[in-house]
């Protein structure tokens, strides 16, 4: 009973974008009886249409609009038109997503304080602590229903997992399991548990796997209060002479342009779509785009710092069978800087199909080196790295006028230099990750570049003080009252963790925030 | 697929019979590319026999896998048989014998070792042509379904219930 609104309706909310943080943000306050229109740019996909093949699935998932990358990071030469790997469907990059569901460690709230000056990093404390975040996490793990949290049991290892667990255990490492999934280990909240199928990325067929695509959304829509626009493209936000935002406009499926007016708007389009939106938005009241004062919209691009490593053994372990990432290392998620660099990094498995393998292990390369590897493919392991990297002003997305998308509008550059601290983790990791697997036999080992981004971070981030970012801590903007952010892109610093628990807790969050502001006649 | 196995009443000496120049490996006719052990043959219609010849014995020396046999190649590399694209196609074998040609050979396929033949690939890896025919070959061959079990990859497991009953946590070494 989805209720469709009025295009002249300018009570509702409306949310840009339908993944972690839209979509939640949607539901939670269609819950609360609050009328909202979300703009999706992509399609409808469910479990029953997602492909267990990792090309038809990128094909039917992937962002595959146009944009660019420049800067030193090897994905501007490998993957110069796919800086991020990331989805175009209601339910955005949820369907993606491993499902690791982790809080910040306490300390990673407060990165400037607890790391000190780092030279060309723009690092600033969170507006918001451990403690503030707490209870927020509690319903975020409830919802997704995350293993070993909340008294539910943890997922069974997978041979991926079983190679890593030996290896850290060997080395010495204490905090090692199969994580803190958002994939059911026994039947909860309509979805089953985990049949061990793999193709996680590709969207879980069971729908084992939390997805705002089968649950908040359905469940959102289910209250009448929720209606979402499939396949609408936003290009800006329009705002009125008092400066508060009036509507967005958008292309509909026909490829009709169309203005939904609204009470207040949401953007969660992904770190790299949402500031595009505020800097295509721009006008002569908002010369450098909306919600831009401070000048840091697009800046401070954090896509943490990742690499992987793969060995080969004597002896199969068929990685590719069960949860892609099937647990975690932790011990090295700990801030000590006697390690050559700030934060930390976590180990977490992943495994990737033969074609997506041929695609990643090392882009470009040819020959008998590569070949060998991948004859070595059914023994091997893999592990990804998932660490804290530096905000950089200079590391940002700003709008390329030389390349416009199929409406018009000019595409999302994505510039990254790595920091030397990004650059020194990695290296850490690469040489942990390959003692790992060393110390269970493996023959060979390889250090795997980072893949075209899945965890897009930062672009306007929280602040507490306008000058520094573009939200406040309810990821509401500084300068315009009725314009939120509710994506990963509030993010002020990354943390280690990946981050979709902590996008779903600042969703659930800003609902209860909006929710009230709304009551009290503040917005 | 465009290829085809064993020719249908071809053999061997048919095809020597029938072959009209020197392909490398391969049994080059009109018309056609062909192993000199007729286990596969390919008909040419856009392409000279001699360009076809080339990209598979540069698909099996960009990426050679001793275990696969070349009629994967040859699919992978089989989409350049086009009218449309069968100019640029040949431009780029020029190119490629012209490499050869510097390095004393007659042609990329009389360069009679893959040692040889790599270190003229080498010499033109940066050119677009060949950055072109290598990315192609990275889905072109290892997204042929037919080769992941020469890999041991076992693809989709949704239509089988997954690996929960089978074997998803069986390794018995570690």
């Amino acid at each position: 009973m989805p209720a469709p609104f009025d295009l002249n309706d300018d009570t509702v909310v409306v949310v840009v974008g339908t993944g972690a943080g839209g979509g939640v943000l949607a539901n939670e306050l269609a819950q609360k009886g609050i009328s909202v229109v979300a703009l999706e740019a992509g399609g409808r996909y469910l479990p029953e249409d997602y492909i267990n093949d990792e090309w038809d699935s990128f094909a039917q998932l992937a962002w595959l609009d146009p944009r660019t990358t420049s800067g030193d990071w090897r994905v501007a030469k490998d993957f110069s038109g796919l800086p991020a790997w990331i989805v175009k469907a209601v339910g955005g990059t949820s369907i993606h997503w491993a499902g690791a569901s982790l809080r910040f460690q306490d300390h990673e709230w407060k990165a400037a304080t607890t790391y000190g000056p780092v030279q060309g990093a723009n690092l600033l404390d969170w507006p918001i602590d451990a403690a503030e975040m707490a209870p927020w996490y509690d319903k975020a793990e409830d919802k997704l229903k995350v293993t070993r949290t909340g008294g539910r049991d943890g997922l069974p290892g997978n041979n991926n997992f079983k190679v890593l667990e030996a290896g850290a255990k060997a080395l010495g490492y204490q905090e090692v399991n199969t994580g803190h999934m958002a994939i059911n280990s026994a039947d909860y909240d309509d979805r089953i548990s985990c049949q061990q199928t793999g193709f996680c990325f590709q969207g879980c067929k069971w729908g084992a796997k939390w997805s705002a695509a089968y649950t908040d959304i359905p469940r959102g829509e289910d209250t009448g209060n929720l209606e979402v626009r499939d396949r609408c493209q936003a290009l800006r936000i329009e705002h009125d002479d008092t400066g508060k935002v009036t509507g967005v406009v958008y292309v509909d499926p026909d490829g009709n342009q169309q203005m939904q007016q609204a009470r207040i708007v949401a953007v969660a389009g992904n770190s790299i779509e949402s500031p595009r939106l505020l800097l295509n938005s721009s006008s002569s009241m908002f010369p450098n785009g909306l919600a831009n004062s401070s000048g840091q919209v697009g800046r401070n691009y954090m896509r943490h710092t990742t690499g992987s490593v793969y060995a080969v053994f004597e002896k199969p372990v068929r990685m590719w069978r069960g949860t892609t990432m099937a647990g975690i290392v932790r011990d090295e998620a700990r801030h000590d800087p006697s390690r050559g660099f700030v934060g930390g990094y976590e180990f977490e498995t992943l495994s990737l199909g033969l074609p997506f393998m041929a695609a990643f292990l090392d882009p470009g390369a040819w020959g008998r080196e590569f070949t060998s590897a991948l004859d070595g493919y059914e023994k091997m392991a893999g592990l990804w790295i998932v660490g804290e990297d530096m905000p950089q002003e200079t590391n940002r997305i700003t709008l390329n006028y030389d390349v416009t998308d199929k409406f018009g509008m000019p595409v999302a550059n994505v510039n990254f230099d790595n920091h030397p601290n990004d650059n020194a983790m990695r290296n850490h990791a690469y040489q942990q990750g390959k003692a790992i697997y060393e110390a269970v036999g493996a023959t060979r080992t390889f250090p795997t570049p980072p893949y075209p981004s899945t965890h897009n971070l930062g672009t306007n981030r929280m602040s507490e003080n306008p000058r520094d970012g573009v939200v406040n801590k309810w990821g509401q903007s500084h300068d315009v009252p009725n314009l939120f952010v509710s994506d990963g892109s509030q993010f002020t610093t990354g943390a280690a963790e990946n981050p979709t628990l902590t996008i779903v807790a600042l969703a659930i969050r800003q609902a209860d925030h909006i929710a009230g502001e709304m009551n009290a006649g503040n917005i | 697929m465009g290829i085809q196995g064993k020719p249908a009443g071809m053999t061997r000496r048919d095809l020597l019979l029938r072959s009209v120049a020197a392909g490398g490996s391969f049994v080059v006719g009109t018309g056609f590319v062909a192993a000199r052990d007729a286990a596969w043959a390919t008909e040419v219609t856009s392409l000279s026999p001699q360009a076809m010849a080339t990209l598979i014995q540069m698909a099996r020396d960009i990426y050679p896998h001793d275990r696969i046999p070349t009629e994967y190649y040859v699919v992978a590399v089989k989409g350049y048989d086009t009218p449309e694209t069968a100019e640029a196609t040949e431009a780029g074998i020029a190119l490629v014998n012209g490499a050869a040609e510097g390095k004393g050979y007659s042609s990329y396929l009389d360069a009679g070792w893959e040692a040889d033949r790599v270190e003229i690939l080498r010499s033109i890896e940066d050119y677009p042509f060949f950055q072109t025919v290598r990315g192609g070959l990275v889905t072109g061959l290892y997204n042929q379904k037919a080769v992941w079990p020469l890999f041991g990859y076992e693809g989709e497991s949704y239509s089988k219930g997954g690996y929960i009953n089978r074997g998803f946590d069986d390794i018995n070494w570690i």
